[in-house]
């Protein structure tokens, strides 16, 4: 079985559709507020598509499908996301 | 794909000419993707060993017993081979020439390769900022890079330490075992150097450590980062 | 355009009749895993049937297992394209388990302990097509593969097959679960190769 990896491991997909690096920028979990780097959350490399969990609560944030017609990102957990320049 | 080079008995590392690659920092990783005659297709992450700027760019492979990728990589390629490749990628777990706190890297395995671009890039700068790397193997001849850290560890600037899980030399102090809290503790800095770290390696070996040195209470949480590359 | 790398093969493919279009046979049993395995105390664990009018059919592991018990002999298909042929697994059908149950609603959301939903129509659980599984060739299962209880739907794709399941909710709309949100078939079938919307 594949463990869990964390984000560091979106950057390639993510960079597919983002011009700015994704991985550095900090997330908020909508399930118990806390922030911290997309490269911190804990990734489960699910071969379905990738499972983003808070790093915290384990609560799912965001899950990244790379279907053929294009990824589906969906941020269910995330209240807000901060790009830094 | 131009050249590989044998590392360890289980890992090799890959020399690529990438035209437009536009250089990466230390730290960065690319994905590699892999395409079967048959449109099957199998992207993996990789870390970058070299660093700066050229299109020629160096990884580092280790073989896992049931991997997709890895296999191919480290038996198969071959020079003259093309490899569809994407990156640089991700700004978070990279250092910078021009940081100034010191710096404590941590390896387990083939986790060394992004270590590594760190150790060339704060060679090849000028950089007099402290590194201290540990370094967990298997045993001696599963370290990747040996000749060029032994020749590295040399500079005042960069100290070395190995932690052998499996068999240490013949000469070695310690009796092999899985890292510790007192290994880490006694690389480590001291909190009012305010350093920062870097631990790269299979998932469970990077759990491990990073709770090892929250615990420590040495290093600001933050200024851990880590990288998990899995494992079963 | 992608480049062909020389001598990957991949998966090894093979044409066998048993295979859905695009499958490739496994002898092993891969883990998917969305999150961390759900500890599930057989003392705590339940398996419910929530219908429209908010009556709940509810069993515990006792009264789960003292039902009647079937041996299953089916193969399975992963959306990422590995088959499992001739896999032994034995649970409770889940005509067994809607004997009691009054609904009108013709869809089904699975929920799983840990949080993981799919959806299917009530008609591929019943006619003897769909168990609650705990056992696995002769074992009990695997938290990693979905014990102690999973839901079993063989002839959809196999993230239908809820591991960690916790119960179903009778719905009128086919709403889509955690994967059909995200591009995957909101049916699922091999054989039709509906693997993405």
């Amino acid at each position: 079985m594949s463990a869990r990896v964390d984000g560091n491991a979106l950057a390639g997909i993510l960079s597919e559709y983002f011009r700015l690096d994704t991985t550095s920028a900090i997330v908020q979990c909508s399930g118990c507020g806390t922030r911290a780097a997309l490269a911190r959350e804990l990734v489960y490399p699910d071969p379905m598509g990738f499972v983003v969990r808070c790093e915290r609560c384990e609560d799912v944030l965001m899950i990244v499908v790379d279907a053929p017609g294009g990824a589906w990102l969906d941020l269910r957990g995330v209240d807000g996301v901060q790009f830094r320049g | 794909m131009v050249e590989t080079r044998i590392q360890t008995p289980s890992a090799r590392s890959i020399q690529l000419d990438v035209p437009g690659w536009p250089g990466n920092i230390a730290g960065q990783h690319l994905d590699v993707r892999l395409t079967a005659e048959d449109g099957y297709t199998a992207v993996r992450s990789y870390s970058i060993a070299s660093v700066g700027d050229g299109e020629r760019i160096e990884l580092a492979v280790d073989r896992l017993p049931t991997g997709e990728v890895s296999p191919y990589l480290v038996e198969e390629l071959r020079a003259g081979d093309q490899l569809e490749v994407r990156g640089p990628l991700g700004t978070y777990f990279v250092w910078h020439p021009t940081d100034t706190a010191p710096v404590q890297l941590i390896a387990g395995g083939s986790g060394i390769v992004p270590l590594m671009a760190m150790i060339r890039s704060h060679e090849t700068s000028g950089s007099t900022v402290p590194f201290h790397l540990l370094y967990s193997v298997r045993s001696p001849r599963d370290v990747f890079f040996a000749d060029e850290l032994r020749a590295l560890a040399e500079s005042p600037h960069l100290r070395v330490t190995y932690v052998y899980t499996r068999q240490a030399p013949p000469d070695w102090p310690i009796a092999p075992a899985r890292i510790t809290t007192a290994a880490i503790a006694a690389d480590a800095f001291s909190r009012e150097e305010n350093p920062v770290a870097f631990v790269c390696g299979p998932t469970g070996f990077v759990e491990t450590v990073a709770d090892i040195m929250v615990g420590l209470r040495i290093f600001a949480p933050l200024t851990i980062k880590t990288e998990r590359f899995g494992g079963k | 355009m992608a480049v062909i790398s020389r001598g990957f093969f991949g998966r090894k493919r093979e044409e066998n009749p048993e295979l859905p279009p695009g499958q490739y046979l496994t002898e092993d049993f891969p883990v998917l895993s969305a999150g961390p395995t759900p500890v599930v105390d057989l003392a705590d664990w339940t398996f419910s049937i929530q219908t429209e009018s908010g009556e709940v059919h509810a069993w515990n592991w006792e009264q789960l297992n003292a039902l009647p018990q079937e041996d299953i002999h089916t193969d399975i298909h992963c959306v990422t394209r590995w088959s499992k042929l001739g896999t032994t697994w034995s649970g409770v059908s889940l005509d067994t388990l809607f004997a009691g149950v009054d609904t009108t609603n013709a869809y089904v959301m699975v929920h799983s302990y840990g949080g993981y939903t799919t959806n299917m129509p009530l008609a591929d659980l019943m006619d003897g097509k769909a168990w609650i599984a705990t056992s696995f060739e002769g074992e009990p299962l695997d938290p990693e593969h979905g014990g102690p209880a999973r839901l079993l739907v063989p002839h959809l794709y196999f993230w239908k097959s809820a591991k960690w399941v916790h119960g179903l909710r009778m719905v009128a709309t086919d709403d889509p679960g955690f994967w059909e949100q995200n591009g995957y078939h909101i049916y699922g079938d091999p054989w039709l190769e509906q693997r993405y919307w």
